[in-house]
């Protein structure tokens, strides 16, 4: 909708126009550009270890690291492209997170009877963090478009206020361990295994060239200029063997032989001779994809998207349009809430139990994120996929240094200035571009 | 006339702190009618129509649609009386493109809810064509459009709609003099559709060839409304400046 930058816009005669590879793909300009710095960083760290950097464990353990802060960056977006900051999603995850592990293992236990190892526990314990983190958010955005108190304000005081609630929810006790169910969502204990990862790769495959498909078709049954052939057809099979590639990683990273002795032991079994499993695509990052997706949705093909960037473009001129700019607040921060807790699920179910400090800081990992993601705090502008891009880049780097052996504090300090060199980066190319 | 008016402005006042924007203002406007509203910078032009759009709320007076007392409270009130306007400052989204302005607030949307980027692209292709010929960059966002695209935009939003109250507040004002004519010749037309035009203009030349009314403005109070056949653009230009109606031409 706004990244318009590789579309050709002074004539719509496609035949009349000598196009460039990437303009006749139509390719983002700004999507290459991320895509292109992370694989820099990829390929340097993995020299720099000498080619431990990208094996399959380490590729898999990146990306169930970076799950927790992407999805909130994802909401971090909306929130940014609609000139509002929030501060407290770090908070928001801790009370969340501690809403949960009190669920499963006292509350409900309490209230319904339960007993430990109840089916539902985890399912209940998930609803009532997803219902408790989208209402606080909801409240948030009321103070914020309703009372009309800056959001930095109201944010900031959240910062403080739902760290300390989540402290006082769990009389600063560390709660664990969290109930095995619910643990799948944290990554290594939750993946989908060899066949049902390749059954996501066809099944997302077939879904990304039905959009390029449907997509085209629309074009022309409006009479509009469409790409040559040749070049959607090359679009596909980036699209396809990136999804291939990315499984087939992931299907690489064997499960160790003593943890399968331990599973089979387990079941009373024991382990065949010469038998082998992979991990594949763990559930956390399956969540992730599906936020993507349903954001993404949001953010292009909605009502509810095309007022939070007008909004953020104008917000006079949506008011003037009959857009309700308050109500589109508390719903953004009611979103956001709910990401937090959606975080909150995969944080703890990662650590396999809720401590107070879960999620510190992150508030700061997220804005970085969405930021370096292309997201500008000015407002109007920013994408779902730069976000999460820019939570990877940002992860790739804290961990391909620990890698290499940098000492945690000058791994901030890159962090830190990455941050600023990506926004400087970003403004030259606005620049060039003309692009707002 | 003995027909009732399509609006009726009766007795608005708004003030912004101590400023009296309006002051007691009374303007109405009939069915097939172009009234323009003149003044000088600051005379309340603008603020005494957003009474009417929805943008402000005024602070006492009273609002008629077709006789009837009408409420109205936001934008969204405005629309649902069919009526539309054309901002002086524009009021466009510059990161959305010429097909999310013209629709903002009213999506076209497919049988599954989500928005129709494609048909509504080309309902402003078919729309700012009529208006706009030369016009051809709808893929990018308005932010990259010349001052006189951007109004086409604007003012292609409030036609596309079937409005029956139009509010234009100095629509021309960016325009070259052939989409300056093309604007006129849109208010003819409009007018034939019997449409009701409040229409905000510094040129008393343009006031005097396109309205049939002219409510001339002074310091938030109302000097006077008179038939343009009747007065001459001097005696206009006399009623801005000075503030002064000329004898015997009240209307
Ligand atoms: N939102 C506002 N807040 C405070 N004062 C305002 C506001 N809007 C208008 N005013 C004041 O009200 C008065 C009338 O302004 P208005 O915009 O209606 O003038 P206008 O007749 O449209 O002038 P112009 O020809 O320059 O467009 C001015 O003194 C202006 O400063
Ligand atoms: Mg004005």
């Amino acid at each position: 909708m706004t990244d318009t930058a590789s579309k050709d816009a002074d004539t719509d005669l496609p035949q009349a126009r000598k196009r460039g590879l990437v303009a006749s793909l139509e390719l983002d300009m700004r999507l290459l550009g991320m895509i292109g710095a992370f694989i820099v960083i990829a390929v340097v760290f993995n020299i720099l270890t000498g080619g431990r950097f990208l094996t399959p464990r380490n590729v898999f353990n990146l990306t169930i690291q970076t799950v927790s802060v992407a999805i909130m960056a994802t909401g971090m977006v909306f929130v940014i492209v609609t000139r509002h900051i929030d501060l407290s999603v770090g908070s928001l995850l801790a009370t969340t997170s501690a809403v949960m592990a009190m669920l499963q293992t006292e509350w409900l236990l309490q209230i319904f009877g339960f007993s430990l190892g109840h089916p539902a526990l985890p399912w209940l314990a998930i609803l009532g963090g997803l219902v408790a983190g989208t209402v606080i958010g909801a409240f948030n955005g009321y103070l914020i478009g309703y009372l009309t108190i800056p959001a930095f304000i109201v944010t900031l005081g959240g910062l403080l206020i739902w760290r300390n609630v989540a402290w006082y929810t769990t009389n600063g006790q560390t709660i664990g361990p969290l109930n095995e169910t619910y643990q799948m969502f944290g990554g290594i204990s939750g993946t989908l295994g060899t066949t049902w990862s390749w059954t996501f790769a066809v099944v997302a495959s077939v879904a990304a060239l039905y959009a390029l498909w449907s997509a085209r078709r629309t074009k022309q049954g409006h009479g509009f200029p469409v790409k040559p052939l040749w070049a959607e057809g090359a679009v596909g099979a980036i699209a396809v063997g990136a999804i291939m590639g990315f499984i087939w990683l992931l299907n690489s990273y064997e499960v160790p032989q003593r943890v399968l002795e331990r599973d089979f032991e387990a079941r009373g079994e024991v382990l065949p001779e010469g038998y082998t499993a992979a991990y594949g695509l763990p559930i956390s990052v399956l969540l992730l994809i599906l936020v993507a997706l349903v954001m993404t949705i949001v953010a292009r093909r909605t009502r509810l998207g095309r007022y939070i960037f007008a909004t953020g473009g104008n917000p006079d001129a949506a008011e003037l349009s009959g857009i309700n700019t308050r109500l589109l607040t508390v719903k953004i921060f009611a979103i956001m809430g709910f990401l937090c807790a959606l975080s909150a699920v995969v944080a703890s179910a990662r650590l396999s139990f809720h401590s107070n400090d879960i999620g510190t800081l992150d508030e700061l990992r997220v804005i970085a994120a969405a930021v370096i993601g292309g997201t500008a705090l000015s407002g109007g502008i920013g994408t779902i996929y730069g976000a999460i891009l820019g939570a990877l880049i940002m992860q790739s780097l804290q961990s391909g240094m620990a890698m290499v052996g940098v000492d945690a504090p000058f791994q901030n300090i890159v962090v830190g200035a990455v941050l600023i060199l990506a926004v400087l980066i970003d403004i030259i190319y606005r620049k060039r571009t003309g692009d707002t | 006339m003995a027909e009732t008016p399509l609006v009726e402005l009766n007795d608005i006042s708004i003030a912004f702190g101590g400023v009296q924007a309006v002051d007691h203002v009374s303007v109405d406007l009939y069915p097939g009618e172009v009234v323009g509203l003149l003044g000088h910078n600051g005379a309340g032009k603008s603020t005494l129509i957003k009474c009417l759009s929805g943008a402000y709320r005024m602070d006492s007076g009273e609002i008629r649609i077709n006789g009837e007392p009408a409420e109205i409270n936001n934008p969204r009130d405005a629309r649902a009386y069919n009526i539309e306007t054309i901002y002086q400052t524009l009021a466009l989204a510059d990161n959305l493109d010429a097909a999310s302005n013209l629709f903002l607030g009213r999506e076209l949307t497919t049988m599954t809810g989500l928005v129709d980027d494609g048909a509504m692209e080309s309902e402003t292709r078919k729309v700012m064509g009529r208006l706009n010929p030369y016009f051809q960059k709808f893929s990018s966002p308005v932010s990259a459009l010349s001052g006189g695209q951007r109004q086409s935009v604007a003012i292609a939003r409030a036609v596309y709609f079937n409005a029956r109250i139009l509010i234009m507040d100095e629509p021309t004002a960016a325009l070259g003099p052939q989409e300056t004519r093309m604007v006129a010749d849109l208010i003819q037309e409009l007018k034939k559709q019997n449409l009701g035009i409040f229409l905000i203009d510094h040129d008393v030349h343009q006031v005097k060839e396109l309205c049939d009314r002219a409510a001339v403005m002074k310091n938030g109070k109302l000097v006077g409304v008179v038939k343009v056949d009747d007065v001459t653009t001097d005696d206009l230009l006399g009623m801005i400046i000075a503030g002064k109606t000329p004898e015997g031409v009240a209307a």
